[in-house]
């Protein structure tokens, strides 16, 4: 039950938001009228799931559950059901929970290459260094490439975490070319016949056209040592953000075409409901969840149990 | 999703035109774009609910002005109203006079708190005050080595404990012993980052509150944050009652509507804005520049006092008479495209002229550095002499033009020909008055722009015909030859 009830701890705050609205909004026996169902948009825009979405699960509430008397299963049922479909798309991407590396994909042969990139501050080099422990929990090996060259101590703070993990670092002196670190990180992944090699890239917003443009770079550089890097490149997202998240998914799709995001700090009160909004629009699954400090809080993402995590009872 | 509010606003309203008066029946389709436009820019559900209600009960029963249109009257006092929301401001930082001043920064994680503490020393420093930061994140690795680094380029003292040994609230009381031994005279306290709802952490913050007595706790919020911007501002502020916020990282295309939902609810001013990772990169807080941004109408007042500080003001005046003059060469040209590169990118500019902000998705993956970046070289490649005259380029002059530059003949060609049009332009607008200026400017924004034909003063536009069907057009030809025959037998006959 760990996973699960991690998950739910961290969703604590949304769930009780959700819930206790739920229990005053909708009563049994009562007709659900506009103003009931108004109520309810606002607890689902508060989750920052954006207008679009909230409106689409508002269409099916009210073409379903409208002028009708309450039947609270019953509106439960329609909220979670185009919930978890708003979350597992079209291509209905479902992992498997019981291998948490299952969302990775894998080389065929030589080193996965991960790409990890974000906004700043969003938390990288921590979900790095989750992944990581999680990578070599696992039994592989793992090549960490600290090629965030611009933030003062970045380089520092990724060192920091190699030491307490065990794992092999390269690195250049700060100012250095992001795409040089992740030449050589992933040279020494081949050299030493490591089973994954983890590349960190400096914090950027996505407007920065010139940064965006190195973080294309990078991509293509690490192509010369392995033709199919990277195999995964990941976007972190802050739980906290809002709707600026939909322009950061979609700007470093251009990119560095994510393969999945990684939702940090859902500890505290913020809900991430932005990767609806994300899913909806731009297709990108998340793949796993930031839910504490510590090493091992990170959690493979489970649309189901996201949802029920915020129904459950 | 970019879309401005006006613009929706005036689909909303087009069906309303000419009533003379914003009632209650007409008004809530706008007031539905208007609140649409606020939870789209992150505003609180709450707070957006609020303004709405207020602002239409403000608008209704107001006269449509002759001159406005409604929703432009509708946005002019949407956009009042969120002024009045987000002042008044307060950039004052409370320094004493003598003794030494504490500010404590805090916030959640990976807002932006270390590198905004080396900004606000940057900027105290340079208003000749004496800062000194403290390095009280013990918690992350290499926070106090990122402060020292930025410690480091200010030139501004850095202290910090060992974080095996020590503790966050004993760094804060030693830090501030240590600036009255260094003669500093502003103390900044650059807290770890932490959730509002780890309530130990909280604790500690308190505890430093209460130990060190800072002057000025300042908050800062990453302004991306979403719905929940006004729980953390909420928590924070009643566990320190902070005396103002520091919204970083708007340099990106966030609308910010954190900012009015954190105002909102703590009651505590913004002060300033965090618009770039650079440490300079601190600018004062002004609600009205905040609110066109949270309405997705562009900040042209901005753009005019960046262009100030970078511009030249002789070279701006020089330029101008010999485009005045028609005077106006290539090597001007040069000069001004360098001058613009310094404002920033040309979307950053284009973002912040009203009504520009469309044709950014109109361009799509145009880059208009690159083109910059060409015709710099082009000019580059020219002799002195063919830059004043550019008249005198002929096929081979053009050829080696084209060689330096590594461009096609047509290239260069093309570049002279946009040239020649645009010092037209100039010359035509430098004749127009301010109002004209800005009617120009718009006018080259609706269709003009990128398009070298374009011309500033209004041409007599051709009535357009609807299209006509090839046959009928060849049948009234026909006709037209037979009635002049006729007509010239008749003249013949006369």
């Amino acid at each position: 039950m760990g996973l699960f009830d991690k998950l739910k701890r961290g969703l604590e705050k949304t769930k009780q938001i959700l819930r206790t609205d739920v229990r005053d909004l909708f009563r049994a026996g009562e007709i659900l009228d506009e103003r009931v169902l108004q109520d309810f948009e606002g607890r689902l825009i508060r989750t920052d799931m954006g207008v679009a979405a909230a409106n689409r699960i508002m269409t099916r509430l009210r073409a379903e559950h409208g002028g009708r008397t309450v039947d609270v299963n019953a509106i439960w049922k329609t909220v979670r059901d185009e919930l978890v479909d708003l979350l597992t798309g079209s291509n209905n991407s479902l992992w498997d929970l019981n291998n948490p590396l299952s969302p990775l994909a894998k080389a065929e042969s030589g080193p996965t290459t991960i790409l990890v990139a974000g906004v700043n501050g969003a938390g990288k080099t921590t979900s790095i260094a989750k992944i990581a422990n999680l990578l070599q929990k696992n039994g592989n090996k793992v090549v960490l490439a600290a090629g965030d060259t611009f933030r003062a101590a970045a380089v520092e703070q990724l060192t920091m975490w190699s030491q307490r993990l065990g794992c092999e670092i390269v690195r250049k002196e700060s100012g250095s070319d992001p795409a040089a670190v992740a030449y050589e990180g992933c040279q020494r992944a081949v050299q030493t016949n490591a089973d994954y090699v983890i590349i960190d890239t400096a914090g950027r917003l996505q407007t920065q056209k010139n940064l965006m443009d190195e973080l294309d770079k990078v991509r293509r550089v690490i192509q010369k040592v392995i033709p199919a890097a990277p195999h995964e490149s990941l976007l972190v997202l802050d739980a906290t953000t809002g709707q600026n998240g939909l322009s950061q998914a979609q700007s470093f799709t251009k990119a560095v075409k994510c393969t999945g995001l990684v939702l940090a700090k859902l500890d505290g009160t913020a809900r991430g409901g932005v990767v609806v909004a994300i899913r909806q629009e731009i297709g990108i699954p998340v793949k796993y969840i930031g839910v504490g400090e510590q090493i091992d809080d990170l959690e493979l993402f489970d649309p189901k149990g996201f949802v029920d995590a915020l129904f459950e009872k | 999703m970019f879309e401005t509010i006006t613009q929706s606003l005036g689909k909303a309203f087009t069906a309303f035109r000419g009533t003379g008066k914003i009632t209650e029946s007409n008004i809530h389709e706008g007031m539905r774009q208007v609140r649409q436009a606020l939870l789209e820019a992150d505003v609180a559900y709450d707070v957006t609910q609020d303004f709405v209600k207020r602002v239409t009960a403000q608008a209704i029963g107001e006269k449509v002005l002759k001159s406005l249109r409604p929703e432009e009257q509708v946005v002019g006092i949407v956009h009042q109203e969120l002024i009045n929301l987000m002042g008044p401001v307060d950039h004052s930082l409370a320094i004493k006079r003598d003794g030494i001043s504490v500010i404590m920064m805090c916030g959640l994680q990976g807002s932006g708190k270390t590198t905004t503490c080396g900004k606000l020393a940057k900027r105290l420093k340079e208003a000749g005050h004496s800062p000194m930061l403290v390095a009280a994140d013990l918690q992350r690795p290499a926070a106090i080595e990122q402060l020292k680094i930025i410690g480091q380029q200010i030139g501004c003292p850095v202290y910090a404990e060992d974080p095996a040994s020590s503790n966050p609230v004993q760094v804060c009381r030693n830090g501030v012993k240590e600036a009255k031994k260094l003669g500093a005279r502003v103390v900044i306290l650059d807290t770890a980052g932490r959730l509002h709802v780890d309530s130990a952490l909280m604790s500690e913050l308190q505890q430093i509150d209460n130990s060190v007595s800072p002057d000025q706790a300042l908050l800062v919020c990453d302004a991306m944050t979403g719905q929940d911007a006004v729980n953390s501002a909420k928590a924070f502020n009643d566990a320190l009652e902070l005396d103002g916020v520091i919204l970083t990282k708007l340099d990106g295309d966030t609308r910010g509507g954190a900012a009015l939902s954190v105002k909102a609810v703590t009651g505590v001013p913004i002060k300033f804005i965090g618009v770039g990772e650079q440490l300079d990169r601190l600018e004062d807080f002004h609600p009205d520049r905040m609110a066109g941004r949270i309405l997705g109408m562009g900040d042209i007042v901005s753009l005019f006092e960046k262009a100030q500080q970078e511009f030249d003001e002789d070279e701006m005046l020089l330029q101008q008479q010999k485009m005045q003059q028609g005077k106006f060469s290539l090597d001007d040209f040069r000069k001004q495209m360098r001058q613009i590169k310094k404002l920033g990118s040309m979307r950053d500019i284009m973002k912040m002229i009203p009504g520009m902000g469309n044709l950014l998705n109109a361009m799509g993956d145009l880059n208009p550095e690159d083109d910059m970046r060409r015709i710099e070289g082009i000019i580059n490649s020219m002799t002195p002499d063919e830059r004043t005259n550019p008249d005198r380029i002929d096929r081979s002059r053009r050829n080696r033009i084209a060689r330096g530059s590594g461009v096609q003949p047509a290239d260069v060609n093309k570049l002279l020909k946009d040239f020649s049009n645009m010092s037209r332009l100039m010359q035509d607008m430098s004749n127009l008055g301010v109002k004209d200026r800005v009617n120009a400017v718009r006018q080259l924004a609706s269709g003009g722009f990128m398009n070298p034909g374009a011309d500033v003063n209004p041409r007599a536009v051709r009535v357009q015909r609807p299209p006509e069907n090839r046959d009928d057009l060849k049948d009234k030809k026909k006709k037209q030859r037979k009635d002049a025959k006729k007509q010239k037998k008749r003249n013949r006959k006369k």
